[in-house]
């Protein structure tokens, strides 16, 4: 056997896994040239961890793989495989991945001490001859059980571990085992010799199955130590991380995507940013679906691929509810920009669920996207990951750049005082719009207000939200004395105000008319009252001269007639 | 079975290893005394003949299978518990 070369170099070099989030979590990868232990109990995904780390190094990274199968026959696993997307049967037929079988005949007969040399020489051989860089030991333990005892245990993981750092392949080594096996004699062999160990959990919470994942150590590299959550879904394993590190970069959009109502708009300053997260809260009944359908059929308009997803009824239910109050949401299924999912019929954890609605949005390349309700995830047995499951959801849409829209239950009987919406979301939503019955003179109304909306300048006001079947609008309450009025009362209050409106114009305008009588008739007075002054004027000046003439006439006559008597001419004339 | 049938095995080794080096010398001191001059040893290293190893599909080492007489039979181990392999290879011990 060669000697050990050192790694020097490539001490931190590290080989991608192919697991969605895994490499996040490590950042990177596996150790590459170095063994991994990957441990967890039966049925915890740990054949599946480890060929998906070879499919994935056969497939995209030109690095073909072995897989050496202690525990189940080649044949076996590669059937079981078929419900993955691997195509596993083609890339054993290129040579880019070789199964091994290796589990001990069932009519073995052992006599005396062994070791694994001979499986070594033909996996080195099989190495050599397709430039293998992976591999992956599945099940050891099952291998180490045949031995006789713990010293020769020790010899051979000391041997395949001598043998694995000679060949310079990253080595993935499963063993079924819990966290507190791993301290025991045999496995404190195999964790020493091994530079990272993971644990898968499979864990059943209350009926719900939930599967995490947890990085033990990892030599000369740093690693999130906390438990992962994890699904296995069709293309494999997908690791929860608790933040995207694209987030960080994520860019920041100042577009505004419409709420599907224009006074809703009005009142957001112009609508949601694009990208943003809103929630709707709201007790049942409160028109929440209404509002988000309301979004989904504007998003479809603009030609916005989204999708509407429902826990609550099935997806042609909503559209027949929808349509009732003026929101067509069926052409948008039709032409495809509107995918329907019923969400009941997905079974399993918060986690699952994410994933599902992952997949399924970006298989249908969605914009918009809408969860109603979001506290559906947070059912009996998933109370602890759905806090993480939302909080990820909505990381995961502002990355991508999705406008995402949740409606969330308000239990009835919590205080409608204090407004908690369940899992924590509402601070970790841009906008949050409540909607809440106001019940007053034996009627149940609809109010909507927003409580948040970041970034944008938004009403302070609490409108009434009015759903008929030409569709859903927003109107303006009535506080009359300190009480709001809604429904029949405002109804009643806007009457009233249009009776007492009708009545003052009426007021006005025979007040007007009176005025204008009065105006009238003091005009025709002014203007007879003027002609008789302009004919007073004539008479005057008529008089005047009259007057004249007839005092010319006298001094004429007068001295006259002194002429005519002889007379002294200057004599006075008699006053 | 037939007495004067002549054995034929087939021995993989890993060289270097104890193991092998032990079952080679069991083995060989168990045909000399029950079966004097009707036994024939191939000794294959499973290093220097990886293939064919892996068409015997050996996955330990030392592997002793009996080629013949039927039926064939393959026995894993230093071979040092002679009397459950003489059993197995289905040699009758000559009384002595």
């Amino acid at each position: 056997m060669k000697t050990t070369p050192l790694f020097a170099a490539s001490a931190l070099k590290k080989t991608p896994s192919g697991i969605v989030g895994f490499d996040e979590l490590t950042g990177g990868g596996l150790p590459q040239g170095r063994s991994t232990l990957l441990a967890g109990g039966a049925g915890s995904g740990k054949t599946i961890f480890a060929l998906q780390f070879l499919v994935h190094g056969a497939r995209d990274f030109k690095e073909p793989g072995m897989f050496v199968a202690f525990e189940e026959s080649p044949k076996r696993i590669v059937a079981n495989l078929e419900g993955f997307s691997w195509n596993v049967a083609d890339l054993q037929t290129k040579n880019r991945l070789f199964f091994l079988d290796a589990q001990p005949a069932p009519d073995l007969i052992q006599a005396g001490d062994f070791d694994l040399s001979g499986m070594l020489a033909v996996l080195g051989a099989q190495a050599k001859a397709m430039a293998a860089r992976r591999i992956v030991f599945d099940a050891l333990d099952i291998l180490l059980a045949l031995l006789p005892d713990a010293a020769a245990r020790r010899r051979e993981v000391h041997r395949l571990h001598e043998w694995l750092l000679s060949s310079g392949l990253t080595a993935i080594i499963t063993a079924k085992a819990g966290v507190e096996d791993i301290g025991s004699q045999s496995f404190g062999v195999l964790q020493f010799m091994v530079d990272c160990a993971v644990v898968l959990n499979h864990r059943v919470v209350l009926g719900v199955s939930q599967r995490n994942l947890r990085v033990l150590k990892y030599r000369g590299s740093g690693f999130d130590e906390n438990e992962s959550p994890f699904v296995i879904g069709r293309t494999g394993f997908d690791v929860a991380i608790a933040h995207a590190s694209k987030r960080t970069n994520g860019k920041v959009s100042h577009e505004r995507v419409t709420s599907g109502i224009t006074r809703l708009d009005t009142m957001l300053g112009g609508g949601y940013y694009r990208a943003a997260s809103v929630l709707i809260t709201g007790f049942p009944g409160t028109a929440k679906t209404t509002l988000s359908g309301a979004f989904a059929e504007a998003a479809c308009r603009r030609g916005e691929r989204t999708m509407f997803v429902s826990f609550d009824s099935d997806g042609a239910e909503v559209i027949r509810n929808l349509t009732s109050v003026g929101i067509r949401l069926e052409r948008c299924v039709k032409n495809g920009r509107l995918k329907m999912i019923s969400a009941r019929t997905i079974t399993g954890s918060a986690e699952t669920l994410l994933v599902r609605i992952k997949s399924l949005a970006i298989e249908h390349g969605t914009r918009c996207l809408v969860i109603d309700p979001i506290s559906a995830l947070s059912t009996a047995g998933n109370e602890l990951t759905a806090h993480g499951v939302v909080d990820r959801l909505i990381d995961w849409a502002k990355a991508d750049g999705i406008t995402l829209v949740c409606t969330s239950l308000i239990d009835e009987t919590s205080n409608g005082k204090t407004i908690n919406a369940p899992l924590q979301i509402s601070s970790l939503a841009d906008t949050w719009i409540h909607l809440n019955y106001l019940v007053q003179a034996g009627e149940r109304n609809r109010g909507l207000s927003i409580i948040k909306s970041r970034g944008t300048s938004h009403s302070n006001q609490v409108r009434e939200l009015i759903l008929s079947d030409s569709g859903v609008t927003l109107a303006d309450i009535y506080t009359a004395g300190g009480d709001v009025l809604m429904g029949t009362l405002r109804w009643e209050k806007e009457g009233a105000e249009r009776l007492a409106n009708d009545v003052a114009e009426v007021e006005g305008k025979l007040r007007r008319v009176t005025l204008d009588a009065e105006e009238g008739e003091l005009q025709v007075r002014l203007k007879s009252l003027q002609t008789e002054l302009v004919a007073k004027q004539v008479e005057k000046t008529l008089l005047a001269r009259t007057t004249a003439s007839h005092k010319g006439q006298i001094t004429k006559g007068r001295r006259r007639l002194r002429q005519l008597r002889g007379g002294d001419l200057n004599t006075p004339e008699p006053r | 079975m037939n007495r004067r049938s002549v054995f034929k095995f087939r021995l993989y080794t890993a060289d270097g290893t104890q193991n092998s080096a032990q079952a080679l010398a069991n083995l060989t001191a168990l045909c000399r005394s029950h079966l004097p001059d009707r036994y024939e040893i191939e000794v294959v290293d499973v290093f220097r003949e990886p293939e064919r190893a892996r068409a015997d599909g050996i996955r330990m080492t030392p592997t002793l299978i009996k080629l013949s007489p039927a039926p064939p039979c393959r026995i894993v181990g230093a071979l040092n518990q002679s009397q459950s392999v003489l059993l197995a290879l289905g040699i009758e011990v000559i009384a002595a």
